[in-house]
């Protein structure tokens, strides 16, 4: 019998952790000088180092242990005075070395909370366990099979452009409380903790990319209980609809094997975005044994308190409380503001209204027509070909009736084409709404000489046909008409009062 | 005629930079030698016959064109096979390596040819610097020039059998627990290990991080002390490195003394196990150096009883992790690629085939040593006691300015001696060890030939972490002291090879 989540959360209480990597945006890999570039030719960005050659070592990047400070200052940890890397060891083709430079039980920062924004406004409050250094692995690529998993295929390649690119693991402590919101809590934490990263500016955190991945542990204890349930662990959920849609799956797959007198299994699951379901992946039938102790290859990270309290006084405004400041001022719902977040316009509508324009105009052409041309093209709004100066300078046509809404999104249409600045696209496409009187007025006459049946019908009284010759002016000029203007005209000369 | 393999590191160069000899000239009697002798000894795995003539031209070329040259320009050397070499073959004495050509060269290597040193070849070692014989040599031992069949020690046999050998006057070894040092002295020659991070690790195939150093391997003090200087100093691609002066160690090499000095004689270096004739003569260097004015003393150093065993659980540990990298998917040997394996499979059969008995027995001793569970126990109890040796070394180095004990407790032992037994093998690193856990320098000479067997002793000095130069002053006044003493050096009584 299928549980439904309602029922499954009338008799459990859900139990989450969360683990989120993230891919630093530092410009070399964290132990060696190879750039991290990714969109070039298979294994060009490597070196003995992040290929592990025999004799190559490594030598930690001081961007990333100052990122890995900021993001454990920004989530309120404390900061090890001294920390050490260790190595997790195991082996995996796409691992060069064989193992993992990370660190194992002196993290660079612990014990500290990220405050997330529910929908509603409520705010909960998420543990934060540890927040470490470590390094990404390469990538493979099996060949020959039906599925690209290395089930049935022929041969594998292995790419290391990306091992060794910094990242930065972020641990919470288990995530209780939360109820039948989990799946909000969840997806609310990945979201905030998205911003905050953003924010930082230590990486882009895109989540289609790989930036930011997210492994979701799940349990179900019974209310009360004081032990928490078994676990299941479903990594590499990279959306935050997938992240809310797995903690959801799992609380009902959970309740129903629990339900039905069975047992959870600790494995690893994989999600699968077009079920919204898991399936299982690897059973750990043992712990593994990474064998973890301390990398003699390089010396113990000390960040000095003055650095610390440094990088402390230089942390921008926390995302959370900067959305609040900026829905104040905008004037704004809740839930207009969620739809901004989601969208990704906080920053370029800030830096529209800072390059002049007013809120509600830079929010309207974000989120409209931009929002809607960077889901075409499949891109973040903040990477479309147009800056937010020209955004305001769009705005700003409007706003002094050079231009209406329709010719303003020509407007942008032709900077996003790469037309030229928006002056020159309204100069190249001769976009300027027609207000000379002469021109007008020849269009005017023109509109009535070809359509008299309807002229007659004007001058009848049926002054709502005029809406016709309006239209027809609005043809002929090729929308470029002052609309208002030309009804008046149009009135004026077929004797009617408008 | 100047017979040129006979000559010093020291006098090689001088006589280069004032024209009596052309590095050309130096390096084709070297090589000559080699093509001679090494039939026998076997001390090479590749000899780089024209890469050494044309390091070799090019100083010629540097002295006719009026540059000034470095202190070994043009010396030949032989370098050990765990150091990069660019574009020439480096197998760390591993089958599992066999063929790779490295697309880089070590620090050390690179310095060495910046300072127109030429590279002969890269000597035989015991696989991945795990023994103290030569006989793990994927390759087959190397012998000693004293007795072709007796080992000529390990890791680095290749080297110091070079140098006891006449095939280069310079050396380069690695010293994990002994490796240099061991060497030296049973074949009657000089070895240093410098002060952990004082030369550059990057490039020197990791055995055990914590514990490996390269250091000069030479036939007398000021040649140990020119090639420390060449090879050691800061690396920034080796964060273990040291960020400090290179210590005076030319300086100290040609101002040899021990007048006023306060030496430590460790009581723990002594008893059951050690050879009569290495005691006999490791008393005689005692009264030696009294007799030049130093202060000797007894000191005790408790722990190092424990540091044999703290070593086989930290070395095996590192290596295990070190060792996983030779996988067969990125180079080297790959074995079962034959479309019916799977890359574990391959990985598998792979290690198998390219590993020798030794280096399984480490990497299992060592997983077994980091396994949860048995961590604290093993890895933990050994860092402890690492912790309790470099104290021992601090409370004695309050009282005295170097300490001393004999190199190792035997002569060189017959090949096949101890080759199925290894805990005998782990006995030859006795007193060597405790300098690896602690980090700190030190140094092995001669000190004579033991009665009984007509072989090698070697004399080990201590001297406490960045003071490497306090070696060469003591070092240099013994080996000045002995010379008088026997009117010839030690290796003059060698048999032709």
């Amino acid at each position: 019998m299928t549980v439904t989540y309602e029922d499954a959360l009338a008799s459990y209480e859900p139990v989450m952790g969360l683990e989120v990597h993230v891919e630093l945006g530092t410009k070399t890999k964290m132990f060696c000088g190879c750039s991290t570039e990714l969109k070039q030719d298979p294994n060009s960005q490597t070196c003995p180092t992040c290929l592990g050659l025999p004799g190559a070592l490594p030598v930690v990047n001081a961007i990333g242990v100052e990122s890995a400070i900021k993001i454990g200052l920004a989530l309120n940890c404390d900061i090890a005075e001294w920390c050490r890397f260790a190595r997790k060891n195991y082996f995996y083709p796409d691992m060069p070395k064989n193992f993992q430079t990370s660190q194992y039980d002196e993290p660079i920062a612990f014990n500290g909370y990220l405050d997330v924004q529910l929908e509603d406004g409520e705010v909960f409050r998420v543990e934060i366990e540890r927040a470490h250094m470590e390094e990404d692995t390469g990538k493979s690529l099996h060949v020959g099979g039906a599925t690209g998993r290395i089930h049935g295929a022929s041969h594998s390649l292995l790419d290391y452009n990306r091992a060794g690119i910094p990242l930065i693991e972020i641990v919470t402590k288990p995530i209780t409380g939360a109820g039948e919101r989990a799946p909000e809590v969840a997806k609310a934490y990945v979201a905030e903790l998205r911003e905050l990263i953003k924010a930082l500016d230590v990486s882009e955190a895109r989540m289609e990319q790989g930036q930011m991945r997210c492994d979701v542990n799940l349990s179900l204890m019974k209310p009360g209980a004081e032990k928490f349930g078994t676990r299941s662990e479903t990594k590499n959920v990279n959306s935050l609809r997938s992240v809310e849609r797995a903690v959801r799956s799992e609380i009902s797959r959970h309740a129903e094997v629990l339900n039905g007198g069975g047992t959870i299994i600790q494995e690893t699951r994989h999600f699968h975005e077009d079920t919204g379901s898991t399936t299982s992946g690897r059973v750990k039938e043992e712990a593994e044994d990474y064998r973890y102790f301390p990398e003699p290859d390089l010396v113990p990270v000390a960040p000095s308190r003055e650095w610390v309290e440094q990088l402390r006084a230089g942390l921008p405004e926390l995302p959370r409380l900067r959305r609040n400041r900026l829905r104040e001022e905008w004037g704004i719902t809740q839930h207009d503001m969620q739809s901004v977040l989601n969208a990704g316009a906080i920053g370029p509508i800030v830096a529209t209204i800072d390059a002049g324009a007013d809120a509600a105009a830079a929010r309207k052409w974000w989120m409209g027509e931009l929002a809607r041309h960077a889901n075409e093209t499949g891109v973040e709004l903040g990477e479309l070909p147009v800056t937010p100066e020209q955004v305001a300078r769009v705005a700003a046509l409007v706003q002094e009736g050079s231009l209406n809404d329709k010719l303003a999104r020509q407007v942008l249409e032709g900077v996003l084409k790469g037309e030229g600045t928006p002056d020159e696209v309204v100069e190249a496409r001769g976009l300027k709404i027609v207000k000379d009187e002469g021109a007008l007025g020849a269009a005017v006459e023109e509109a009535i000489a070809g359509n008299p049946d309807i002229a007659k019908k004007v001058r009848d009284g049926k002054i709502q046909a005029a809406g016709a010759l309006v239209g027809a002016v609005m043809k002929a000029t090729r929308g470029q008409a002052d609309a208002g203007r030309a009804r008046e005209m149009i009135l004026e000369k077929l004797g009617v009062e408008g | 005629m100047t017979d040129i393999i006979k000559l010093t590191a020291a006098e090689t160069a001088a006589k280069i930079a004032n024209g009596e000899l052309t590095a050309v000239e130096v390096t084709e009697a070297h090589l000559a030698r080699i093509e001679a002798v090494d039939e026998k000894v076997h001390a090479f795995l590749h000899v780089d016959r024209e890469g050494a003539l044309a390091q070799a031209r090019k100083v010629d070329e540097k002295r006719a064109a009026g540059e000034k040259l470095g202190p070994l320009a043009g010396v030949p050397l032989a370098l050990k096979d765990i150091f990069t070499t660019e574009g020439v073959p480096t197998t760390v004495g591993s089958k599992i390596l066999e063929g790779w050509i490295p697309p880089y060269d070590a620090t050390v290597t690179k310095r060495l040819k910046a300072a127109d040193v030429v590279i002969l070849g890269k000597t035989n070692m015991d696989e991945f610097a795990m023994g103290s014989s030569t006989e793990n040599s994927a390759y087959g031992p190397t012998g000693n020039p004293w007795d072709l069949t007796r080992i000529p020690g390990g890791s680095g046999g290749g080297s110091s059998a070079a140098l006891a050998s006449h095939m280069a006057p310079l050396a380069i070894g690695t010293d994990t627990g002994g490796s240099i040092r061991q060497p030296a002295a049973v074949t009657g020659t000089v070895g240093v290990k410098p002060t952990y991070g004082g030369v550059s690790r990057y490039g020197m195939v990791a055995f055990s991080s914590s514990l490996d150093q390269g250091g000069p391997c030479a036939r007398t003090v000021l040649d140990a002390a020119l090639l420390h200087e060449v090879m050691a100093g800061h690396d920034e691609l080796d964060s273990t490195s040291i960020d400090a002066p290179v210590p005076p160690v030319v300086e100290a090499a040609r101002n040899g003394s021990v007048a006023g000095l306060r030496i430590g004689v460790v009581k723990e270096f002594r008893g059951e196990g050690y050879q009569a004739g290495v005691m006999q003569r490791f008393d005689e260097s005692v009264e030696l150096l009294k007799e030049l004015g130093a202060e000797v003393v007894e000191v005790s150093c408790p722990s190092f009883t424990k540091a044999l065993a703290a070593y086989y659980l930290i070395a095996p540990s590192e290596c295990s992790s070190n060792l996983a990298r030779f996988d067969g998917l990125r180079y080297g040997l790959r074995t079962g690629d034959d479309g019916s394996h799977s890359a574990e499979e391959v990985t598998s059969l792979t290690r198998e085939a390219g590993f020798g008995p030794e280096v399984k027995r480490r990497i299992m001793l060592g997983t077994y040593a980091l396994s949860s569970g048995y961590y604290d126990a093993y890895y933990g109890s050994a860092q402890k006691v690492r912790t309790l040796i470099t104290k021992d070394f601090e409370k004695a180095f309050e009282d005295v300015d170097v300490l001393i004990s004999p190199t190792t407790p035997t002569t060189a032992f017959p090949i096949g001696e101890r080759a199925d037994d290894p805990m005998a093998m782990y006995l030859a690193d006795l007193c060597t060890i405790p300098s690896n856990l602690a980090g700190n320098a030190a140094m092995s000479l001669p000190c004579g030939l033991a009665p009984e067997d007509g072989l090698p002793v070697g004399l080990q000095i201590i001297a406490p972490a960045m003071k490497d130069e306090r070696l060469y002053t003591v070092g240099a006044a013994v080996e000045a002291a002995f010379a008088a003493r026997w009117g010839h050096p030690l290796l003059e009584e060698a048999p032709a090879l």
